[in-house]
């Protein structure tokens, strides 16, 4: 398992997309798949930054990583307030765009773009995410497309 | 990342490059402010050197267009998206919100 913290910033992103990006490529995933490991880690971490520290600056996010003949394991680890993904309020991708409130894609991107993705909380090890991207998984899971 | 406009007869055109994220978001917001402050609502966003969005920058690109389209005053329009924001774009529904074309001149032409 490789383990780097980055502060709790939005300048972080970059480094922390890069250095999943980097991991998923080593995994042997294409690169269709890197861009969305890229995408799910940056909504991801995000997330923490807004919601589990409130802002930027509170904490650190802890990124891991391990790689095995199935592909990528991802773990995010933060210190800030407990996060329930079950009270997060699904998107509303059905109703016309105009109505829609703004907020919640980053859950749907997460679960859309990768194979698993599971939350954890204990008063001592804060919120830990863990999400897998396997080799040959799938590309896109609820897809959804009206066309133009 | 970074913005360019340029004013044109009929409308203006935005070039992005780099990557947009909930850190550079309100930057690409901040820009397109300035220039529907200025009465502007006809707008052509230019993404080809742009090879990262999530969904903080989607929100943007919504928002902006709903700015545009009020009162019938204009629209945004989209053009030169790599397939990564066209998947990111498609993934969060905003497919059918927005014009997208192969191309900048097209998409001046549209006005």
């Amino acid at each position: 398992m490789i383990t780097v913290s980055f502060p709790g910033r939005f300048s972080s992103l970059d480094r922390i997309r890069n250095f999943y990006s980097t991991a998923a490529r080593q995994a042997g995933l294409e690169e269709k798949a890197v861009n969305q490991v890229e995408l799910a880690v940056d909504e991801a971490a995000s997330n923490i930054i807004q919601h589990a520290y409130g802002g930027e600056n509170k904490g650190d996010i802890e990124c891991s990583y391990s790689i095995d003949s199935s592909g990528l394991l991802v773990i995010m680890r933060d210190f800030g307030k407990s996060f329930n993904p079950e009270v997060v309020k699904q998107p509303d991708l059905e109703s016309d765009v105009c109505c829609r409130e703004e907020g919640g894609l980053g859950l749907h991107f997460m679960h859309s773009l990768m194979d698993s993705v599971e939350f954890s909380f204990n008063a001592h090890g804060g919120n830990l995410l863990t999400m897998t991207k396997r080799l040959g998984g799938k590309q896109e899971k609820h897809r959804i497309s009206k066309g133009a | 990342m970074d913005v360019i406009t340029a004013n044109l007869k009929r409308c203006v055109l935005l070039t992005a490059s780099g990557r947009i994220d909930s850190g550079t978001a309100p930057k690409l917001q901040s820009v397109i402010n300035e220039v529907t402050d200025e009465g502007n609502y006809k707008l052509v966003l230019d993404l080809s050197d742009v090879d990262f969005i999530s969904s903080a920058g989607l929100w943007v690109l919504v928002n902006a267009q709903k700015k545009c389209k009020r009162f019938n005053r204009g629209e945004l329009v989209l053009t030169g998206l790599q397939n990564r924001i066209h998947d990111a774009l498609d993934l969060a529904g905003f497919i059918p919100y927005f014009k997208i074309f192969e191309d900048t001149t097209q998409a001046v032409g549209s006005f």
